[in-house]
C-alpha cells in the first residue's frame, strides 16, 4: 500500500523530546500516506505514547520537524501547536488511559468531536434561530452515524462512564473521527479487549481505512494484531526508532526480535 | 451489633471528653463542688444515638454502592423529585403553579416578605451564574462576590456622577461584569484545583480591599447613599409600590437567566464547558479551544453577578464594602453545590432553601452557620451530586433510528 504515488501526510523528521534529563523520544524519522495503516510497537516506557502527545501538541517537542500535508491545503510544520489546533487540522487520537467525557452522554462524547467543526457562537447559542437549530440537528446526526459505525447506538443517551471497557475504547475512536481527521493516531485501542472484541476492532479498523480513506497509526501491544493489520510497522526502544518495514521483515529482524520479541518470550 | 459496639465506645469517650465540662461545676461562691450526675447520662445517650444514626446512615450508603459497583447503577440516578419532575403533565402544572404563586406573591404578603423574596431571588441569579463558571465548565470561583460588588458600584457611582438611570445601567452592568470575567480569567487560564482557589479567592479580596481603601474613587468604607430605585416612566412610587415593581423585574431577571442559561447549557458551548470539566486534555485534543472556553464561562458567569449587582444596589439604595465579603462568595458557591452542580432546577432550589430557611427560622439564627455547615457535610457525604443531579439532554433520535433500520 506505502506506493511512492500516494501521497505523504504526516513527516516526522529527527523529532526529539527531553524530559529533564530523559530523552524520551529520540531523533524519531517517520511517516505516513494516505490510506496507510502504521503501526508504532515498542517494549513498554519506549517513548510510544509520549511520540503520540509530541505529533498532536499535548508536548511541545525539544527538537525535530512535524510536518503535515493534507490533501489540498499547503504543508505545515506543527511543532508546538496547540493540540486543539492540531485537531483542526485534521489529526485525532484516542488515549492509552481511556479519557471519555464521563458524565455526559455517549452520544454527547461524539458531538464533542464535532465543536471544530461547527460554529455557533455565544449570541448564536443564547437566541437558538433556525440556522443554529439546523446545524444542532446536524451534529446529532452525524454523531449518531458515526454511533451506528462503532455499534454504539443502544447506548447513545446512556453515560459514557456506564459503557464496557471495549465499548468505551469503541467511542473513543468515534469521538476522533467526529473530528473528520485525515490520519487518526490510536494509543492502545486493544489494551483489556477480549479476543472478540479485538476481532470487532480489528474489522472497524479496516472498514474506517476503506469507507473514510483516513489514515491509521496505532501503538499495539498485541502482536497478531499489529501484524494482520498494519502495511508498516516503526518499532521503537529506549525513544529511538530500531526498525521499519512491513510485518514480515519486522518478524525477521533480529534486532526486533532481541529488543521486543525476544523479551516477551523471556516473560 | 458492631455498630452498637463502636457507637457504645464512641459514647463512652465523649463522656471521658466532657466530663470536667458538662458533670463537675465548682460554684466558686459556696466554695462546693457539684457533680451533675444527670448531665452525664445525657451525653452519653445523645452521643450513643448520633454515633449509631451515623454509622447507619453510612453503611446504607456502601451497600448502596455495592449494588450500584455490580450493575444496578443508583448513583447518578434521578433522585424521586426529579423524575416527577421530568414527567411533563406534571412539570406544567406544577410550573403554572409555581408561576402564578409568583406572580401574586406580593399581593397575599407584606412588603417583608416581597424583601427577602427579593433578595433570594438575587440570589437564585448569582448562584445561576457561578453555575455556569462552577457547576458547567468546573472552574473553582471563590471571588465570585466580587463581580456582584463590580455591577453594584458600576450603578452606584454611574448613577451619582451621571445620573445614568436604572434601566441602562442593568445592561451595563452585565457587560461590565462579563469584562471583569474577563480579566479574572486571563491570568489564571494555566492554573488548576488549589491555586485557582487561591487566585480567585485574592482577586474577591483584592476588590474589596480597592472598594475600602481607594476613597476618590469609591468613597471608601462609608459607602455610597442614596442610589436610584428602578424607574417607571418617571412615576413617583412608595416604598411599598417600588418593592413589588423590584420583585416583578427580579421574577423577570430569573427567568431572562433560567432561559439564557439554559440554552447556553444544551449548546456548542455548553457542552465545550462540560467537556472542559470533565478532562481538559482530551477536551483540547477533540479540537476545543480551552483559553476561549475558559474566558466564555468566566465572562458569562460574571455578568450574571454584575447585571444582578445592579440590582442590588437599586434596591438597598446604599452599597459599601461590607456587603461584599467573602461569606457571599461562600453562600454563592453553596448554593451552587447543593443544589446539584450544574442543574439549573437544583441551583434554584438551593438558593431557596439556603437564603429562605435562615431568614424563616430566625430563632436558631445563633447556630446558622453550624447548622449551615453541618448540612454541607452530611450532604457531601450521602449526597454528593447535590439536590439535584444533572441531568443530560435526551436528543431527537428516534427520526434517526427508524431510518437505519429501514435502511
Ligand atoms: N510527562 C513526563 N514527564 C517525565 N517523564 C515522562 C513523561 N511522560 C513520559 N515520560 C517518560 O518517558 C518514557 C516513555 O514513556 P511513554 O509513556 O511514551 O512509553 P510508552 O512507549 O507509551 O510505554 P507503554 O507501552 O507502557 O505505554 C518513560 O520512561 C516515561 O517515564
Ligand atoms: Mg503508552
Amino acid at each position: 500500500m506505502s506506493d511512492a504515488d500516494k501521497q505523504v501526510l504526516l513527516e516526522v523528521k529527527g523529532l526529539t523530546m527531553d524530559f529533564g534529563g530523559l530523552r524520551a523520544v529520540d531523533t524519531i524519522d517517520l511517516s505516513i500516506s494516505e490510506g496507510e495503516i502504521a503501526a508504532l510497537i515498542g517494549p513498554n516506557g519506549a517513548g510510544k505514547t509520549t511520540f503520540f502527545n509530541c505529533v498532536t501538541g499535548i508536548y511541545k517537542p525539544t527538537g525535530g520537524d512535524i510536518l503535515i500535508h493534507p490533501q489540498d491545503k499547503p504543508t505545515q510544520r506543527i511543532n508546538g501547536k496547540k493540540p486543539n489546533i492540531i485537531t483542526e487540522l485534521g489529526m485525532a487520537r484516542t488515549f492509552q488511559n481511556i479519557r471519555l467525557f464521563s458524565d455526559m452522554t455517549v452520544l454527547e462524547n461524539v458531538m464533542i468531536g464535532r465543536h471544530c467543526r461547527t460554529k455557533t457562537g455565544l449570541t448564536g447559542a443564547i437566541l437558538r434561530g433556525a440556522s443554529v437549530r439546523k446545524e444542532e440537528q446536524q451534529i446529532v446526526e452525524f454523531s449518531y452515524h458515526l454511533l451506528e459505525k462503532v455499534g454504539l447506538t443502544e447506548f447513545a443517551d446512556e453515560f459514557s462512564k456506564n459503557l464496557p471497557y471495549g465499548a468505551q475504547r469503541r467511542l473513543e475512536i468515534a469521538r476522533a473521527m467526529a473530528t473528520e481527521p485525515f490520519l487518526l493516531l490510536l494509543d492502545e485501542p486493544a489494551a483489556g479487549m477480549n479476543p472478540q472484541e479485538t476481532a470487532d476492532l480489528v474489522a472497524l479498523i479496516l472498514r474506517i481505512r476503506s469507507e473514510e480513506t483516513i489514515a491509521i497509526l496505532l501503538i499495539e501491544h498485541d502482536m497478531k494484531l499489529v501484524m494482520n493489520l498494519s502495511d508498516t510497522i516503526h518499532v521503537m526502544e529506549y525513544g529511538k526508532k530500531i526498525a521499519t518495514g512491513t510485518p514480515q521483515q519486522i518478524k525477521d529482524n533480529p534486532k526486533v526480535i532481541e529488543a521486543y520479541l525476544g523479551e516477551e518470550a523471556d516473560a | 451489633m458492631k455498630n452498637l459496639k463502636q457507637s457504645l465506645a464512641v459514647s463512652l469517650w465523649f463522656i471521658f471528653l466532657t466530663f470536667p465540662l458538662m458533670v463537675v461545676k465548682v460554684n466558686t461562691t459556696d466554695n462546693i463542688v457539684q457533680w451533675r450526675w444527670m448531665n452525664m447520662l445525657w451525653v452519653g445517650l445523645a452521643i450513643f444515638a448520633l454515633s449509631f444514626l451515623w454509622r447507619y446512615a453510612l453503611a446504607r450508603k456502601e451497600a448502596r454502592q455495592m449494588a450500584a459497583m455490580s450493575g444496578e447503577d443508583e448513583h447518578g440516578k434521578p433522585s424521586k423529585m426529579q423524575r416527577l419532575f421530568e414527567d411533563p403533565a406534571v412539570r406544567t402544572k406544577m410550573l403554572f403553579g409555581i408561576m402564578a404563586f409568583a406572580l401574586v406573591f406580593p399581593w397575599v404578603f407584606d412588603t417583608y416578605q416581597s424583601t427577602i423574596m427579593i433578595s433570594a431571588l438575587i440570589y437564585v441569579v448569582l448562584g445561576l451564574g457561578l453555575n455556569i463558571t462552577v457547576g458547567l465548565a468546573g472552574l473553582l470561583d471563590l471571588g465570585y462576590v466580587a463581580f456582584f460588588a463590580v455591577g453594584a458600584y458600576a450603578y452606584a457611582l454611574l448613577n451619582h456622577h451621571f445620573g445614568l438611570g436604572f434601566w441602562i445601567c442593568l445592561p451595563l452592568g452585565a457587560v461590565i461584569g462579563g469584562i471583569f470575567g474577563v480579566i479574572l480569567g486571563f491570568p489564571i487560564l494555566r492554573l488548576r484545583g488549589d491555586y485557582l482557589a487561591i487566585v480567585t479567592l485574592g482577586f474577591g479580596m483584592i476588590v474589596k480591599v480597592v472598594l475600602e481603601n481607594w476613597s476618590d474613587f469609591s468613597f471608601g468604607p462609608s459607602g455610597i447613599a442614596q442610589i436610584d430605585r428602578p424607574g417607571l416612566f418617571g412615576m413617583e412610587m412608595n416604598i411599598a409600590a417600588s418593592t413589588t415593581y423590584i420583585y416583578y423585574i427580579m421574577i423577570a431577571l430569573v427567568i431572562l437567566t433560567i432561559i439564557v442559561t439554559g440554552r447556553l447549557k444544551n449548546s456548542r458551548i455548553g457542552r465545550a464547558w462540560i467537556a472542559l470539566r470533565e478532562d481538559e486534555i482530551a477536551c483540547v485534543a477533540m479540537g476545543i479551544d480551552m483559553a476561549r472556553t475558559k474566558l466564555s464561562a468566566y465572562a458569562l458567569g460574571a455578568c450574571w453577578a454584575g447585571m444582578v449587582g445592579v440590582m442590588f444596589a437599586a434596591k438597598t439604595t446604599f452599597i459599601n464594602p461590607a456587603s461584599f465579603t467573602f461569606m457571599e462568595s461562600a453562600i454563592i458557591l453553596s448554593i451552587v453545590v447543593l443544589g446539584g452542580m450544574g442543574s439549573i432546577l437544583g441551583v434554584i432550589l438551593g438558593a431557596l432553601i439556603l437564603i429562605l430557611m435562615p431568614e424563616y427560622l430566625r430563632a436558631f439564627s445563633e447556630y446558622r452557620m453550624l447548622i449551615f455547615g453541618a448540612a454541607m457535610v452530611l450532604m457531601m457525604i450521602f449526597r454528593p451530586q447535590g439536590i439535584i443531579s444533572n441531568i443530560r439532554q435526551k436528543y431527537e433520535l428516534k427520526g434517526l433510528k427508524e431510518k437505519s433500520e429501514n435502511v
